[in-house]
């Protein structure tokens, strides 16, 4: 029987090394303008603006981190609902999410056709996933497939919640990855929460990254509100799988500190004691703050700076989507295929 | 008699089969402590406890099969579907499995199963939210498929669900869960397989069920008014087993009928409805069956596409101009 030292090594410890200040500080403002987007989303919502908002708050660090340690012109992304910061931290802009939440006909993603949160943009190999969890895993392991034949030399990864490791697609994507040795991170951010089902709920094991070794891969655990440690851990298991060593799964610890969507009452089923603990002692954005400034890599000066130039960006953003057209009913069969011929007649 | 919505009518009837059957069992997901994601079971974890009040892990084809085993050893489950879409995860159970245990086993097994949820759009959710999925279950023998529009049937029919033998998919009108309507407070049950007439008429048969129906009484309110038209309004309530009496009756009372469904035209059930009325009254018909269907895109999410998407009053009266000859 394994001791858990030796389950700990053969999970692979979490990263090490140094990251840019530059870098540290691009991190930073984009947290900064992933949560200050995602609380104006909510409140577009609240207002009546907007039909729905997905928000990312609490999730910035494993995000951002994971995104910006990431090799940008190899890499292809499937992200998730909540990969707000995520995406933005792969190139969408502000302008382009916006759009999307008020399902315009220039939203990037998919035009008012699909509920926003489902980010894509081509030209950045941002792919569209499903509203159903789970699908992108296999996607992103068949991406990294063909990325192998085709030797493009490109990685692909992946996001999740830990509810949705539940799902057959989990294990099926994974153990593929594993057979293959595909060049293929999957990115667990465990809140411990699935809309109200707590993580004892979902799993009888401590740990979603101890499944690993059940598929032959390394299973990481980091410190999801740690942004530093997210992307040392993502830079390791990037070289693993450029090395051609196959893939990994990361398993980011850490809580979603606003509701599921903006259709969900929260209140009900977590203590307001434990989301009032996490905002107040281990929020990833203030925490990253503090550590730039121990370091000197930030001061009040600085911190104001960024939060101007992201209110900034917001504010035009918002204002640029809702002035833009709606989409224009009479394109409604465009693109179900690939020429925009109507199967059948018409009514 | 008092009103109840849709919900509460729901839970009217799992509450009473549960305090009834103790083997009365709930699954799904966010049922528990949450009451569902649209509040369907709540309180009945407070009332009885975690063993009959499941919350599953996110894995549909897991929580359904483990479902028909429970099934098959005496529980009767009622497995939530958060939406109907994603049963697909499911269909290899519901289809391959609960559909065929009876007969596979030559009679010695069976699945008393009822599987709920919401179905349908409306809601602004877009397509993998909004599928309806009425022609998909009702093609395979050995599942029973409902579709209640009101919450006097919405009770009724889970009770008969509930106490049905064979496995039930039971497609709820997820946008009309707070709509009200008037529900008895003594036991009743709604049987499976009779249509209902939601409004007489004899000039043009208009049919549908589940949201639509709705629909259908706007559009016959308005051809009454403004055209002095009567339309006779079906609600079909089940799709399998399937109601051909009283829409063949209707048909040879108006000569003319228009089938309406949310789902798109191919293969749906507004087909078999035409199908149906061709067979048994073709010799009654003054024009050709018209249907009303869905557009031929997955639902689209802004509301505007959403809208043009499905069936409306306009398309559905254009329809009954064209089997009454009064276009233009
Ligand atoms: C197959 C499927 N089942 C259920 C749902 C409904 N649903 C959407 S998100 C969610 C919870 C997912 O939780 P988790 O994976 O932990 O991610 P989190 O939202 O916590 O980030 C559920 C149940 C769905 N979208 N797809
Ligand atoms: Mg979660």
């Amino acid at each position: 029987m394994a001791t858990s030292a030796a389950r700990a090594a053969e999970r692979g410890a979490a990263g090490s090394g140094e990251i840019p200040a530059e870098t540290q500080l691009r991190i930073y403002e984009t947290m900064v303008l992933a949560r200050r987007l995602s609380e104006r989303l909510l409140q577009l919502q609240r207002a009546g603006i907007v039909p729905l908002a997905v928000p990312c708050d609490g999730h910035e660090a494993i995000q951002v981190g994971s995104a910006l340690a990431m090799p940008r012109e190899r890499t292809i992304v499937y992200p998730y609902y909540r990969s707000l910061a995520a995406v933005l931290a792969y190139g969408m802009t502000p302008l382009d999410l916006v759009l999307g939440f008020y399902a315009k006909r220039d939203d990037p993603s998919t035009g008012g056709h699909q509920m926003p949160g489902h980010y894509s943009r081509r030209d950045l190999n941002i792919v569209t996933t499903s509203s159903v969890v789970g699908t992108q895993l296999v996607h992103a392991a068949g991406a990294a497939y063909a990325a192998k034949v085709r030797k493009s030399g490109q990685v692909a990864i992946t996001y999740i919640g830990e509810g949705g490791t539940s799902e057959g697609d989990f294990h099926e994507a994974l153990n593929f990855a594993a057979i293959h040795k595909l060049p293929v991170l999957f990115v667990v951010e465990n809140n411990q929460y699935a809309i109200s089902v707590p993580l004892t709920k979902q799993m009888a094991v401590a740990n979603v990254a101890d499944r690993a070794a059940a598929y032959g891969m390394p299973g990481v655990i980091v410190d999801g509100n740690d942004a530093e440690a997210c992307y040392l851990a993502t830079r390791d298991a990037v070289a693993r799988a450029l090395a051609g060593d196959g893939p990994t799964l990361l398993e980011a610890k850490t809580y979603r500190l606003a509701p599921h969507t903006s259709d969900d009452d929260d209140r009900g089923y977590r203590p307001l004691e434990e989301i009032a603990m996490w905002r107040r002692e281990r929020d990833p954005v203030p925490r990253f703050a503090a550590t730039l400034e121990a370091r000197g890599l930030l001061d009040e000066a600085g911190t104001a700076a960024i939060a101007a130039r992201v209110r900034a960006a917001i504010d035009d953003a918002t204002a640029r989507a809702e002035a833009s057209p709606d989409p224009d009913p009479a394109d409604i069969h465009i693109p179900v295929f690939s020429t925009p011929e109507v199967p059948g007649r018409t009514q | 008699m008092p009103e109840l919505t849709y919900r509460n009518a729901l839970r009217a009837a799992l509450t009473e089969e549960m305090a009834r059957d103790e083997s009365v069992v709930l699954l799904g997901e966010d049922i528990g402590v949450y009451g569902g994601t649209h509040l369907i079971t709540q309180g009945l974890l407070d009332r009885f406890g975690a063993k009959r009040v499941i919350d599953t892990p996110i894995a549909e084809g897991g929580f359904t099969g483990a479902a028909i085993g429970m099934a098959m050893l005496g529980l009767r489950p009622v497995v939530e579907m958060m939406t109907w879409n994603f049963s697909f995860l499911a269909s290899d159970q519901i289809i391959q499995n609960a559909a065929k245990l009876r007969y596979f086993s030559g009679g010695q097994v069976g699945v008393p199963i009822v599987i709920r949820g919401p179905n349908g759009g409306g809601v602004q959710l877009s397509a993998q939210h909004t599928h309806s999925l009425e022609n998909l279950y009702g093609h395979f023998p050995g599942l029973k498929v409902v579709s209640p529009v009101t919450p006097y049937d919405v009770k009724g029919m889970m009770l008969t669900a509930i106490r049905d033998p064979d496995p039930v998919i039971f497609l709820e009108a997820g946008a009309l869960y707070g709509t009200k309507g008037e529900v008895p407070e003594e036991e009743y049950t709604v049987p499976f397989g009779k249509a209902r007439v939601a409004r007489e008429g004899k000039d043009v048969t208009l049919i549908s069920y589940g949201r639509q129906v709705n629909l259908l009484l706007r559009v016959a309110e308005r051809l009454a008014t403004e055209e002095d038209v009567q339309a006779e309004v079906i609600d079909l309530r089940s799709i399998r087993p399937f109601d051909e009496e009283t829409i063949v009756a209707s048909v040879k009372k108006t000569n003319r009928a228009v089938a309406v469904q949310e789902q798109w035209r191919f293969f749906g059930v507004a087909s078999e409805v035409a199908a149906v009325i061709q067979e048994r009254a073709f010799d009654y018909l003054d024009a050709p069956v018209e249907r009303v269907s869905g557009a031929e895109v997955p639902a689209p999410y802004a509301r505007n596409l959403e809208e043009a998407a499905f069936p409306s009053e306009q398309q559905v009266i254009d329809a009954a101009h064209r089997v009454l000859y009064r276009e233009g």
